[in-house]
């Protein structure tokens, strides 16, 4: 079997960053950041929580390079989706045509 | 030249009895007339073992985790869900023969042409090839016993029979008027039809093409026999691939679309109503990111199909196997990006518009790389024009325009007068009839003597084609003018200076059906009467043909070790067979 | 996605281990096959979820003052409680797949049971949650049509009063219910997600408890345990969306 066991170290480990990016996003929640930086804060702590829980508990990390390009593409295919949708949404007040 | 004169009665005798004219001059034309001899094998005892005869029984096939049986539940389900969208096309058709709306009222119509685009789409297109064919030859052309989860394949046609089933429910409660497009806030708001139960049956249907195409991929990357390198793989395969890569990323995405709009329905939020303080193009976004690439589900594995045709039937290698292949995929990825073409007409962005139509010019090239491909493959080669290949050939002219008229579409400032006309109609019937299921009912022939063992009547198959040919381009050719012209579709009145491309068009439709009513006839009597298929009744390399027919349930006596490259023609004799068996063996 | 009601594996005699599937080699294309399976129906998940990704990301968009006064309204305890409870499930249920690989059967269904009875939890306090929105009349348009959309808006003044909806400047009632529509929308199919997950649990309970599970075949166990993980990964995105948008507007 040439499956890669993942020691139980690690698990505890990144557990225990999970449950800290939780605490970590729920403060940063209360602190009023300038501007947009509110969302990119915690945007930045939930990807960064769910790619701990991607590598090490869904093991992508020890996996064959198929399973990263699987993932790699959902990623892209949602990323074409939001870009291509708002680049409509987002320029519409560029240019009023007709109106 | 005076009325009564010879010349003018055997003109007008002539022109009156042309169609008998035609049909006395093609019948003999066509039929048995062959170019290559076809050897059939007549074997004087009842037929070995094979997935057909391996188990007898209804609960043998309606619980069969065997991909050729399933295959063949597949070719039934949908052959029924095409009647029924032909029957709704009928409807159509004579309802426009006139520019009253008198054969039907207005409501009725517009539920009419809304359940003839679902059924055929949702029901017959999507899953048409994936779910016969490819079901059918995935296995088998890779050289693997099954698929990687039969239980989930036999999954996807109980579910696909579900969604049917919600869906005919619907529509015989009182259908569904909104176009198959759902525009909102029409469906969610003010349409007092079956919208809700129309779309779970969609909803449904959509969980059989996820399966499906995992199904695919799965198998594709981890079952190929030993040998059967990604470049070894036949194209069909390769569209395939292609075709279950859209299935995964986009069909999730209508389920969403169907479920919101479902959720706005019952409780009258305003998810997509302006009046309540939603955008109506937010749903048109939602829908199209599947609905598009959706188009490409219906035209990629008959792209695979015609890959196969055209290299097999003209005993030729395919010019540039790696262009056609990465073309496949390329549709796929871009498929996805172009969505924002069908909201040229809406309050979207300029400037995505502009995005949007550079993309749609865009995903035509690898389709058109496929078109070059296929005619150079065509040259200087050995062409046999059996039915399959007259299917083939049908295709790349038809597809090639449907897809221009596509770029029609796609400029921006055309868009805008042939948006929502008869232009877009035509054009689209061009790709899914003329392309779709010109590769469809090719692919059936092809096969038909692998899946059950016996030949078709061959020169009834290219009688059928020609009609099928004739048909389809007098019914959708004049729908160009009459949309140029400005005649706009979805309406069951119009204006009688188009009815002249009306009656045409009818007409034509009358000419298709009957041609399509022809193979329905003789491959259901074909496999009672049929002459017996040899293992190789075309003499062909492809894995799939170096295996009895019907194949014995798993698929190959041993497990193929593959050392030759896809489409490598030598003499019938040299050909490798698998195993065992032996053409010699047949004869018992 | 391997077969989970792998209970009549076919044998031909020749090949290994009782659960090869006869159109498999061996047990580790077996494997393969599932794992691949189950990320790429994953991969149909993402787009299924990311469509309302989608529509959150456009409705927060054009009304801001709404979503952050209704997502002020939301029990951040609740939530930040439930987040610790899917993040601890993952962590049991990832537990669960190293015993079975080390083949400890023991621990392995104790890890089992603690990541079932942790999403029981999880949808429980939801429930809890779900039924305070139905008291203070924040359930969407007429999804009940006892009690449509209509909570008590929070006057200049008044006491403050937990229950009422504390608008800031510049949102409005009916801008709120899309927020509470697209709360409903996403909470509500996660959390069908995750009772289709405990359903999946408890049958790889069953079949743990009956010992079919070992180091060479434990493929149902991990590939359950992607799905869960999945789950949480949803969930992780979903808290500070619709949880965290405006509390800094609370204190200023």
């Amino acid at each position: 079997m040439s499956e890669h066991i993942v020691p139980v170290r690690v698990y505890v480990t990144i557990f225990l960053v999970l449950l800290v990016g939780t605490l970590l996003t729920v403060m940063a929640a209360f602190y009023d950041f300038p501007g947009r930086l509110n969302t990119i804060v915690a945007m930045t702590i939930a990807t960064t929580k769910a790619t701990f829980v991607v590598l090490y508990f869904m093991h992508v990390r020890y996996s064959i390079r198929l399973v990263w390009v699987i993932v790699a593409s959902a990623l892209f295919w949602m990323a074409i989706m939001f870009a291509l949708t708002f680049s409509d949404y987002w320029t519409r007040d560029w240019m009023r045509v007709g109106y | 030249m005076p009325p009564g004169s010879k010349t003018v009665k055997s003109i007008r005798f002539v022109i009156l009895n042309s169609p008998c004219l035609l049909f006395v001059i093609f019948v003999p034309l066509v039929a048995n007339i062959s170019m290559r001899p076809i050897e059939y094998y007549e074997p004087p005892v009842p037929s070995k073992v094979n997935y057909i005869n391996a188990q007898y029984g209804l609960k043998s096939w309606l619980l069969t985790r065997d991909h050729k049986r399933i295959a063949l539940l597949y070719l039934g389900s949908i052959t029924f869900f095409f009647f029924i969208g032909g029957l709704y096309a009928l409807m159509i058709r004579l309802e426009l023969l006139t520019p009253q709306g008198d054969f039907l009222q207005s409501a009725t119509y517009n539920k009419v042409f809304t359940q003839h685009g679902i059924i055929m789409i949702f029901f017959f297109l999507i899953p048409s090839i994936p779910a016969t064919l490819g079901n059918f030859l995935v296995p088998m052309m890779i050289g693997a016993k099954d698929l990687a989860f039969p239980r989930i394949n036999l999954l996807s046609w109980y579910i696909y029979l579900l969604g049917g089933v919600v869906t005919i429910y619907a529509l015989l409660a009182g259908g569904v008027d909104t176009g198959w497009t759902f525009y909102t806030p029409f469906s969610t708001t003010f349409s007092n039809s079956y919208v809700v139960a129309t779309g779970l049956g969609i909803f449904i249907n959509g969980f059989s093409s996820i399966l499906t195409g995992l199904n695919f991929i799965v198998t594709i990357h981890t079952m190929r026999a030993p040998g059967m390198t990604w470049f070894r793989l036949p194209l069909f395969i390769w569209a395939h691939y292609a075709t279950s890569l859209i299935m995964i990323l986009g069909t999730p995405v209508i389920a969403i679309t169907i479920l919101l709009l479902a959720f706005e329905r019952v409780s009258r939020v305003g998810i997509f109503d302006p009046a309540l303080g939603g955008d109506p193009i937010l749903f048109q976004h939602l829908f199209w990111f599947y609905s598009h690439p959706a188009v490409y589900i219906m035209i990629l594995p008959s792209m695979g199909v015609i890959s196969e045709l055209i290299a097999n039937f003209s005993r030729k290698n395919i010019f540039g196997y790696s262009f056609v292949a990465f073309s496949s995929l390329a549709i796929a990825v871009f498929g996805f990006l172009v969505w924002g073409h069908h909201l040229f007409v809406t309050s979207q962005s300029v400037y995505a518009g502009m995005i949007f139509s550079f993309l749609s010019f865009a995903v035509a090239i690898p389709s058109a790389i496929k078109v070059f491909n296929w005619t150079a493959t065509l040259y200087k080669s050995s062409i046999s024009y059996d039915t399959p290949m007259l299917y083939a050939l049908g295709f790349i002219g038809l597809f090639t325009v449907g897809g221009m008229t596509g770029l029609f579409l796609a400029s921006l400032a055309v868009d805008v007068h042939l948006s929502d006309t008869y232009f877009v109609v035509a054009h689209f019937h061009y790709i899914m009839v003329g392309g779709a299921l010109m590769g469809y009912l090719g692919g059936l022939h092809y096969w038909w003597p692998k899946i059950t063992g016996r030949m078709y009547p061959e020169g009834w198959g290219r009688f059928s084609a020609l009609v099928i040919f004739v048909g389809f381009n007098l019914t959708f050719l004049p729908q160009f003018v009459a949309g140029y012209l400005g005649m706009p579709r979805r309406y069951h009145a119009y204006p009688p200076e188009f009815q002249v491309f009306n009656v045409l068009s009818t007409a034509g439709a009358s000419i298709l059906g009957f041609g399509m009513l022809i193979p329905a006839i003789y491959f259901v009597w074909s496999m009672r009467y049929g002459k017996r298929a040899e293992a190789n009744p075309w003499h062909l390399p492809g894995l799939e043909w170096r295996t009895q027919s019907p194949p014995p349930t798993e698929n190959f006596e041993v497990t193929p070790i593959v050392t030759w490259e896809a489409y490598e023609f030598a003499p019938a004799e040299e050909t490798e067979v698998i195993g065992k068996f032996k053409p010699e063996l047949e004869q018992i | 996605m391997a077969d989970v009601m792998n209970s009549h594996a076919t044998t031909s005699g020749t090949h290994g281990h009782r659960a090869l599937q006869h159109h498999f080699e061996n047990m580790e294309q077996q494997r393969e096959a599932g794992t691949l399976g189950m990320w790429v129906f994953l991969v149909t998940e993402i787009m299924f979820f990311g469509g309302m990704f989608l529509a959150y990301t456009l409705y927060r968009s054009k009304y801001p003052a709404a979503f952050a006064s209704a997502s002020n309204h939301l029990d951040i305890t609740l939530g930040a409680l439930n987040t610790g409870v899917l993040i601890l499930s993952s962590f049991t249920m990832a537990m669960a797949v190293y015993f079975t690989q080390v083949g400890k059967r023991r621990p392995q269904i104790f890890c089992l049971i603690a990541t079932l009875i942790l999403g029981l939890t999880f949808l429980g306090v939801k429930a809890k949650e779900y039924h305070d929105k139905y008291e203070d009349r924040l359930i969407p348009g007429y999804l009940i049509p006892g009690a449509p959309f209509g909570p008590a808006v929070q006057k200049e003044g008044e006491p403050p009063d937990h229950h009422k909806l504390h608008l800031l400047p510049g949102a409005t009632v009916e801008q709120v219910q899309m927020f509470y529509w697209i709360y409903f929308a996403m909470t509500g199919m996660h959390a069908l997600h995750m009772i289709i997950g405990a359903g999946l649990l408890t049958f790889l309970l069953i079949f743990s408890i009956k010992g079919r599970f070992d180091p060479e075949y434990h493929s149902p166990v991990e590939v359950i345990g992607l799905y869960w993980h999945f789950v949480d990964i949803v969930w992780i995105f979903l808290f500070p969306l619709l949880y965290l948008l405006g509390r800094h507007f609370e204190h200023g």
